[in-house]
């Protein structure tokens, strides 16, 4: 018995993570509810935006689909941080860290969970969305790539929740800092296009912000079709916050075993 | 006391490095301080022997979780060195891990699993194939006598169930070392009773170490060969229980007064008699210095002074009387003074 290979492992932790999720009906529905709900209400209400000269859609619904996609990637990420922290807390990080397993899978089947419930979130989003009339201009690909690019937005937001989870150990800290996230949301051109933004101090805030590259890309699949910029800012964004989220986690879990 | 003990090891006996391959653990100087908290665990000196049963008793806050988190390589230690299973717990912290199971204070389940989920990932995690993970879960659920319970989620447990799903997870990798942070505390009877009996099999039929913290004496009366009484962060008497009662030696008497007000007068006349300890609420109890003996001349004296007693007992040295005796406190309550070890 000289220990488990990574892989087992990883997938030892992710089964345990999907499990956790799949019996906890509540949050599920809210992971998918409450995005679909916000998506509802801006789509409807600021539909009339579509008539501001410049505005890239015909349809505020298309240009708003983005949002519930970048939400639930944050709620999963909270969610995901919260279970992390509460494991810290209750003993259970100690009990798997008194086994072989490598810390390295702790983080990769917490965040495999992550990935599993971005995957299934994209896939709901985008079959509501289809029946509620979301058109996507890149056609079938276009919503396969729509759904990965979720996954990685998913993926990094995962690996940000972990970071809080790792530092603080703390689930109520880990989800008082959901408001900031979404105020950084909201500071982005989630729901309006960057040069459409009157307030000079918020375009620029938008402009320096990351989220709105993956708004953007996401988006651009919906309305545009292929763009090359959009999609390589997106990916590129989205794939920066992962190496970073990562590294920062990789070195938060460092420090937490070390204690 | 670690020093005291010192003295009684055989030549040629090295603290560090000589159970190397045995199941056995050993302490030098082990040290934990906390920032700005107390020193939790102050200069712990302890050999425990391959197959042993340690009790390691003392109240809240004295440092014996504090010094199993250490030993486990959960903690690391301010200074000293430990050596479990032969391996240094700060320098071959996977070794260690590897040949030591632990089931810490709170028995830390996932309430969204089942006993059998808990298993399953701790024998993947351990590295057992999938067979022998089923085989090896079924066989300690029903040692523990969760069978029934397996696919049930752990938050339905009740606290003694859950204390013995928290011992078969220790199990699962068949470790040589069992550490068990107070396994019973706020367990009903028949749990404790229950989990004492798993505990001494393991120990007696399978050879494994246990190295237990408690704070109820009658545990670590039952199940340790060999107590280390801890206060303060410090070890203030190691032996085997009957030896560290033997040193007290003698005997008790407590004298409950039959009348409501005379306390006082029957506390004077027993202290005639030897030093008074603490008692019953409304008794009064002395260490007898002449033993059993005396026990003829305190019913006469109470007599003579027309003091009637609604109870008279005689006491046979326990281990509340070691630590009273070497702390000046008694055990059951002393927790109360200190500061939790959880916050330090």
């Amino acid at each position: 018995m000289t220990g488990s290979s990574l892989l087992t492992q990883i997938s030892a932790i992710a089964l345990r993570s999907t499990l956790r999720t799949a019996r906890q009906p509540a949050v599920l529905v809210s992971a998918i509810l409450f995005p679909m709900m916000f998506f509802s209400v801006n789509a409807y209400g600021l539909d009339a935006a579509t008539s501001i000269p410049g505005f890239p859609a015909d349809s505020y619904l298309d240009f708003a689909f983005a949002f519930p996609l970048v939400q639930a990637s944050l709620f999963g990420s909270i969610t995901a941080g919260a279970d992390l922290a509460r494991d810290i807390e209750s003993g259970f990080f100690d009990r798997l860290s008194l086994t072989p397993m490598r810390p390295v899978a702790l983080l990769a089947g917490m965040l495999a969970g992550v990935v599993a419930l971005g995957l299934v979130q994209g896939v709901v989003f985008l079959a509501i969305g289809l029946l509620m009339g979301v058109e996507v201009s890149s056609g079938f690909l276009g919503m396969v790539v729509l759904v990965l690019l979720t996954v990685l937005v998913a993926l990094g937001f995962g690996g940000v929740g972990a970071i809080l989870a790792l530092r603080t150990g703390s689930v109520e800290a880990v989800e008082s800092a959901f408001p900031l996230f979404f105020v950084v949301i909201f500071l982005s051109s989630i729901n309006l296009p960057r040069d459409l933004i009157e307030a000079g101090w918020f375009r620029f805030i938008a402009t320096i912000n990351p989220v709105s590259y993956l708004v953007e890309g996401l988006r651009s699949l919906v309305i545009t079709g292929w763009d090359p910029q959009a999609l390589l800012l997106g990916f590129g964004c989205a794939v920066g916050i992962i190496v970073l989220s990562l590294a920062g986690a990789g070195a938060s879990l460092r420090t937490r075993v070390a204690r | 006391m670690g020093g005291e003990r010192g003295a009684d090891r055989p030549e040629g006996d090295g603290l560090v490095g000589d159970l190397n391959g045995r199941a056995g653990i050993e302490a030098e100087g082990l040290v934990r301080q906390f920032k700005r908290g107390p020193r939790a665990v102050d200069g712990i000196d302890l050999r425990v022997e391959p197959g042993e049963v340690y009790g390691f008793l003392g109240p809240n806050g004295a440092g014996k979780s504090t010094t199993v988190l250490m030993l486990t390589t959960l903690l690391p230690p301010t200074a000293g060195t430990a050596r479990v299973a032969g391996y240094d717990i700060v320098k071959q912290g996977p070794q260690v891990r590897a040949s030591i199971g632990a089931a810490l204070q709170e028995a830390a389940l996932d309430q969204f699993l089942t006993g059998r989920d808990h298993l399953r990932l701790q024998a993947a995690l351990h590295g057992l194939g999938r067979q022998e993970r089923r085989k090896r879960g079924d066989e300690l659920l029903e040692r523990v006598g969760l069978s029934e319970a397996a696919d049930r989620r752990v938050r339905g447990y009740s606290g003694g169930m859950k204390r013995r799903l928290d011992l078969a997870l220790a199990l699962v990798h068949r470790p040589r070392i069992l550490f068990l942070d107070e396994p019973t505390t706020g367990l009903d009877p028949q749990s404790r009773s229950a989990l004492w009996a798993e505990v001494s099999r393991l120990a007696r039929d399978e050879g494994v170490t246990v190295f237990l913290t408690t704070q109820y004496l009658e545990e670590a009366d039952v199940l340790a060969d060999r107590v280390g009484i801890i206060d303060h962060g410090r070890i203030v008497a190691e032996d085997t229980p009957e030896n560290l009662k033997a040193e007290i030696g003698r005997p008790s008497v407590e004298a409950t007064p039959a009348k409501e007000g005379q306390r006082d007068a029957v506390a004077k006349v027993l202290r005639r008699f030897g030093k008074e300890i603490p008692a019953q609420p409304g008794a009064v109890s002395v260490r007898l210095d002449q033993g059993a003996g005396d026990l003829a001349d305190v019913v006469r004296a109470l007599d003579s002074e027309g003091l009637k007693v609604s109870n008279l007992r005689l006491d046979e040295p326990s281990l509340d009387d070691v630590f009273l005796e070497k702390t000046g406190r008694s055990l059951e309550g002393a927790g109360d003074e200190e500061v939790g070890e959880a916050q330090a």
